[in-house]
């Protein structure tokens, strides 16, 4: 049962996180090169821009969701299951979101590249 | 930074919650807030030009430089294992930076007059620019 709890926590933790990447992503994206903008318009108009972004916020809720579910999957199970299962996954769900909802071309140099960091943060964090 | 300063500002009860702000005051707690706010805006500053399938690996070398500062700054022992784990991370990355830095097909016009009034710069430019002529 506490096992169910684990995992159950894991799966939140990875749809929180996925959700909030990619809206932080959609987010700056909206914004724009900020660079470019900081060269152009100055460091207010940067502030402003993200600042006035609705998928900005929803981004840092659903991460602040994710962090909270780490907290408690901490107290249901082992930290060396949760933080290599949940870190790994995420970077494998944020793979397949991207490609759906930002559109992004993740090619096979991309799909190598997120399975071979999903396996190597699994082998640090265990 | 953030673990080292609050093992040193000590427990906190959920019935003294004014023992957060104290630890704040903590030096070690403050610079690691500060770092974390570096990490949070240099991030955003990258997906703002590349991927994300491109910029989420390149943060994992966070854990990679996490490893060797555990090895060679703390003497921490780093199993064979964790090697491997450094080295499929490496790898990885070393895959994806290979690649281009944005994929997504959205190609947004260059910024209208309005909206470069709008940001603030200079209407000189963008006349003289030659771009809206």
């Amino acid at each position: 049962m506490k096992s169910a709890y684990t995992w159950g926590g894991i799966l939140v933790i990875v749809f929180a996180s996925v959700v909030g990447d990619i809206l932080l992503a959609r987010a700056m994206k909206q914004v724009g090169d900020v660079h470019a903008l900081l060269c152009r318009a100055g460091v207010w108009t940067v502030v402003a821009r993200i600042l006035s972004n609705s998928n900005f916020f929803l981004g840092v809720g659903a991460m602040a969701v994710a962090f909270f579910s780490l907290l408690f999957a901490l107290s249901w199970g082992d930290v060396s299951l949760v933080a290599p299962a949940a870190a790994s996954l995420t970077f494998i769900g944020n793979a397949f979101a991207a490609r759906i909802f930002l559109h992004e071309k993740v090619d096979r140099r991309r799909w190598i590249a997120a399975v071979l960091v999903a396996a190597g943060v699994a082998l640090l964090a265990g | 930074m953030l673990s080292h300063g609050m093992k040193q500002a000590g427990n906190i009860s959920l019935h003294h919650l004014q023992g957060v702000i104290l630890a704040v005051l903590n030096p070690w707690v403050a610079v690691g807030i500060v770092l974390l706010l570096a990490f949070f805006a240099s991030y955003m500053n990258a997906l703002s030009w590349a991927d994300l399938t491109y910029v989420l690996p390149a943060t994992s070398l966070g854990y990679v430089l996490l490893a060797l500062v555990a090895k060679f700054a703390l003497h921490e022992e780093v199993s064979p294992l964790r090697w491997l784990g450094i080295a499929l991370i490496s790898g990885g990355v070393g895959f994806v930076a290979g690649g281009p830095a944005l994929t997504s097909h959205e190609h947004k016009p260059p910024p209208s007059r309005e909206e470069r009034e709008k940001d603030g710069a200079p209407t000189e430019e963008v006349v003289s620019g030659g771009v809206q002529r």
